[in-house]
């Protein structure tokens, strides 16, 4: 991919092979590279976003193996014959109670939002033992106060079948 | 059959942008594809005060492979162009705070240039550093003027002393804030690059202009070959204000000594450790009061810590301290602002802006003196409300017909005040583990720019037709995530009367837009907003097209390219100021602010007395902010403002060493969690502003305003204790109900 030389990393060979967004791929990596790294500078998946680089924010969150994750705390090697799903998968018609109840504003958190909250409407058996407000923790949102965030959720799971 | 209104399109259209961002599609900084460049790094003093002996560079490293740049590559004067010409771009020699930067490292790989900044070793010879602001500095910690003071304001009103004197009840507190982090989501970031012999600047940033500015400046040229550009904005409150000229300026000489595209985008760490915060402060308050609850006097003493160097401390002061005394009509008032030097990384441009760190200090101060009263808090603010045709501390006769007891009215009963006041006392009385408690605190926040600001700003704005019958908005206002582009992209389709769909907004680009000031101050919406207003109904009149709409106008554009080849159909607006509005800036007497937003917050907190952890379980915002331009747009600012604001209170606690943030991480400064909050219920009063856009006046900073001393209130009333420190984390609480915290003692910051 010729997306290395526009994001300025040089590497040392080291191939591992996943499957990201439903097809199979092999990309070069170094061992330190993290799967936040190897999907934003060598795939071009920008939409995965870097908060804070320690697990906090939950910005980066991806699905692997289908559960969210923070890709930032995840080195590349680990995805090795796993599943990666990132925020460009996601359909935009599932998004559209989130835009219309907004819980977007400076979209940084955002597509970390997206992927939690998906994945919480996804997993309506999760509110027997927890509240969205707990579920949602891990993503850290400064605009919306979550608000906006947790009545998308509501209305998204309200309108399933 | 009766016409049809126009449609409503603000109360239709949703974030324009919003699904971009939803899908991660909105390409910020960082993910703009870039080819052939280096990243830029920034190396740092270790030290808070003194000469730089020696700047070491590890020779186990090959230097020729990295662009290496210091205050000598700097073409004009080694300044950070702003109010004052103090800050360097980098550290000539001498450093006056930790994170100080001193030298610019470039090179293609991120790991190389990791290793190659800390590789870099700047021997500091210390000089006596001051780290309290509180402190009366030693002689040999001066470092400003002849005292330390950075800025010095003071504004009088009828005759304090002798109110004082006379007054039946005096009441006296010192209350004080700690500094805040903004941690907007994104990082600050910044790419610079020579296009021809143009130096364009793309990043991350809150006013274009400023960048321009201190670029011309530093760098020594003209406009005609600098560019500012701002990308996606990932949240700035402030942040993105004043800081990113200087990451500006890094990349730029950067990129003029390499000749190659720079990027810098700052992690976490380097992000909240270098760069600007809320200004600490040190309020004190004396109030004369008649026993039945009526201001006489209050005298008010307010201090700040401005950090080393001036950056905007002067005005963050000047709007602390109008805002010092409240949304009360009191005849005798005396407020005395200093903004103090400090050798910490200096303090800068957050949400509020000053004023709610006086508010703090003030609402916390109301409490009290309606506890010496034996008033109900919220009986003690009814009596003392401003009405229309009272004055506030700088003799700014209020005249917006706004009911300022209605707004306190409706939060009383959204929050059910009286019923939970009752409820409380009879829970604290049953229960050995938690107390419940319930706060108030009104104030009020000045829209737009403070004094003679906007008249000098002279803010401009133009709104171009295009070939095609579309409309393109030109302004210098940024999208942050505060909704400036759908606001502006419903203002001009309603006022044009055309779909939204048809209105374009312009990239905040210096070359192709005009100056229409910066994107702060909560004045997008209202100052701007009625510039697109205007803008739209000049376009109109070069059109002739006095009573046209819709298709009508679009038609008329497409007809006006076909007799006017090569021209372009543009309407401009002008900023004008609204009549009979005047500031005296020396006296710092009359209209500080063309208007105010008016806000009424109740906070219901719960503590549990084994932890002294504080829970926020019910939040009411109501405000009269004018009208509201999109009601999902302008409850989520409250919200989120709200949000911040709580954390502000009781979770955000910033450690100092040497004047540097101890913990510039996440892991151990928390922000408020969807976890950590309760539902933040929004209500508005809508009294319209005839000189804003549609109505409005200024939202976006109020909210900062109210919570913290709400819910600090709250606190008061669940436990009995009188805290006057925030943030109020769990061990502070401790100390203050435990006893053990005799006098307001914030951070252990070294003398």
């Amino acid at each position: 991919m010729s997306v290395d030389s526009a994001f300025g990393i040089h590497h040392s060979a080291f191939s591992v092979s996943f499957t990201l967004n439903g097809s199979p791929i092999s990309v070069e990596v170094d061992p330190t590279d993290r799967l936040l790294d190897t999907l934003r500078y060598r795939l071009g998946l920008t939409g995965t976003k870097e908060g804070c680089g320690e697990g906090e924010c939950g910005a980066c969150t991806v699905y692997l193996d289908g559960l969210p994750v923070n890709s930032c705390l995840v080195p590349t090697y680990q995805a090795r014959g796993r599943r990666v799903e990132t925020v460009e998968s996601l359909p935009p018609a599932r998004l559209d109670p989130l835009l219309t109840h907004g819980a977007t504003q400076c979209g940084a958190c955002t597509p970390g939002v997206a992927m939690t909250s998906c994945w919480i409407i996804d997993h309506p058996e999760l509110l027997a033992t927890h509240a969205v407000r707990e579920l949602l923790a891990g993503n850290l949102c400064r605009c919306t106060g979550y608000d906006g965030i947790l009545d998308g959720i509501a209305a998204a799971m309200q309108a399933r079948p | 059959m009766r016409r049809q209104p126009p449609p409503v399109y603000s109360l239709t259209v949703h974030r324009l942008e919003g699904l971009a961002k939803l899908t991660g599609r909105e390409r910020y900084v960082d993910d703009l594809p870039l080819e052939g460049f280096l990243w830029g790094a920034t190396v740092r003093s270790p030290s808070p005060r003194g000469r730089i002996t020696a700047i070491r560079f590890d020779p186990a490293i090959d230097w020729s492979q990295l662009t290496v740049v210091d205050h000598r590559d700097i073409p004009g004067p080694n300044t950070i162009a702003l109010i004052e010409t103090d800050q360097p771009v980098l550290a000539p020699g001498y450093v006056r705070h930790v994170h100080e930067a001193v030298v610019l490292l470039a090179h293609p790989d991120r790991a190389v240039l990791r290793r190659a900044a800390a590789a870099v070793r700047i021997d500091v010879a210390p000089e006596p550093a001051v780290t309290d602001y509180r402190a009366v500095p030693r002689p040999d910690q001066i470092q400003y003027g002849e005292d330390n003071v950075l800025k010095h304001l003071h504004i009088s009103k009828g005759d304090v002393e002798r109110a004082l004197a006379g007054a039946p009840i005096v009441v006296e507190g010192v209350y004080e804030t700690g500094a805040q982090e903004h941690v907007y989501l994104e990082p600050q970031g910044m790419i610079a690059a020579l296009e021809e012999d143009v130096l364009v600047v793309r990043g991350s940033m809150q006013c274009p202009y400023y960048i321009l500015k201190a670029l011309r400046y530093a760098l020594g040229r003209d406009e005609t070959r600098l560019r500012v550009i701002q990308t996606p904005t990932g949240g700035g409150f402030g942040g993105k204000e004043e800081y990113p000229s200087t990451i500006a300026l890094h990349a730029a000489l950067l990129a003029l000594k390499s000749g190659k595209p720079v990027k810098i985008v700052y992690d976490r760490g380097e992000d909240m450790a270098a760069t600007t915060k809320r200004h600490p402060s040190l309020v004190r308050h004396r109030t004369g009061v008649t026993p039945d609850g009526r201001l006489l006097a209050q005298d008010i003493e307010v201090v700040m810590d401005g950090g080393a160097y001036v950056t905007l401390s002067p005005v963050v002061l000047s709007r602390g301290i109008i805002h010092a005394a409240g949304p009360y009509a009191c005849d005798h008032v005396r407020i005395d602002g200093r903004a103090m030097f400090t050798n910490a990384v200096p303090f800068g441009a957050f949400r509020g802006f000053g004023a709610p760190q006086t508010h703090f200090a003030n609402e916390r101060h109301m409490d009290r003196v309606a506890a010496r009263l034996g008033l109900d808090p919220a009986e003690l603010r009814r009596r003392n409300l401003l009405r229309d045709d009272e004055s506030t501390a700088t003799g700014q006769v209020i005249r917006d017909g706004t009911d300022r007891r209605a707004v306190l009215e409706q939060a009383l009963s959204l929050a059910d005040y009286d019923a939970k006041r009752s409820a409380h006392a009879r829970f604290n009385a049953s229960s050995a583990t938690t107390r419940r408690g319930i706060g108030v605190a009104t104030f009020h926040h000045g829209a737009g720019f403070t004094g003679s600001g906007e008249v000098m700003l002279a803010s401009r704005l133009a709104v171009a037709g295009l070939v095609d019958g579309s409309i393109e908005i030109r302004s210098a206002n940024i999208e942050m995530g505060q909704g400036t582009l759908t606001v502006f992209t419903a203002l001009a389709a309603e006022r044009l009367g055309i779909d939204p769909s048809s209105v374009r907004i312009a990239a905040a680009d210096t070359a192709r837009v005009p100056y229409s000031g910066p994107t702060v101050a909560a004045r997008t919406a209202m100052v701007v907003g009625r510039l697109v207003e205007r803008a739209c109904d000049d376009l109109r009149r070069r059109l002739d097209l006095a009573g046209a709409t819709g298709a009508g106008v679009q038609a008329a554009i497409r007809g006006w390219y076909e007799t006017h080849a090569g021209a372009e159909l543009v309407g401009e607006a002008t900023y004008e100021p609204p009549p009979g509005v005047m500031w005296d800036d020396v006296r710092y007497r009359g209209d500080a602010y063309g208007t105010f937003g008016w806000g009424a917050y109740v906070a219901e907190v719960e503590v549990d007395l084994r932890t002294y952890e504080t829970r926020v379980i019910d939040f009411v915002a109501v405000q009269d902010v004018g009208k509201v331009l999109h009601e999902v747009l302008a409850r989520g600012q409250v919200q989120g403002g709200v949000a911040q604001a709580i954390g502000w209170a009781l979770l955000e606690d910033c450690r100092w060493k040497d004047g540097a943030m101890a913990n510039a991480q996440l892991t151990n400064y928390l922000i408020p969690t969807s976890d950590d909050l309760p539902r933040i219920r929004v209500a508005f009063l809508e009294t319209p502003y005839a000189y804003g856009a549609q109505g409005a006046k200024g939202l976006g900073e109020l909210p900062m305003d109210g919570p913290a001393p709400a819910i600090v209130n709250a606190v008061a009333a669940a436990t009995g204790a009188d805290p006057c420190v925030i943030p109020l984390t769990p061990e502070r609480l401790m100390q203050i109900v435990e006893g053990r915290m005799q006098k307001a003692e914030l951070n252990e910051r070294e003398l």
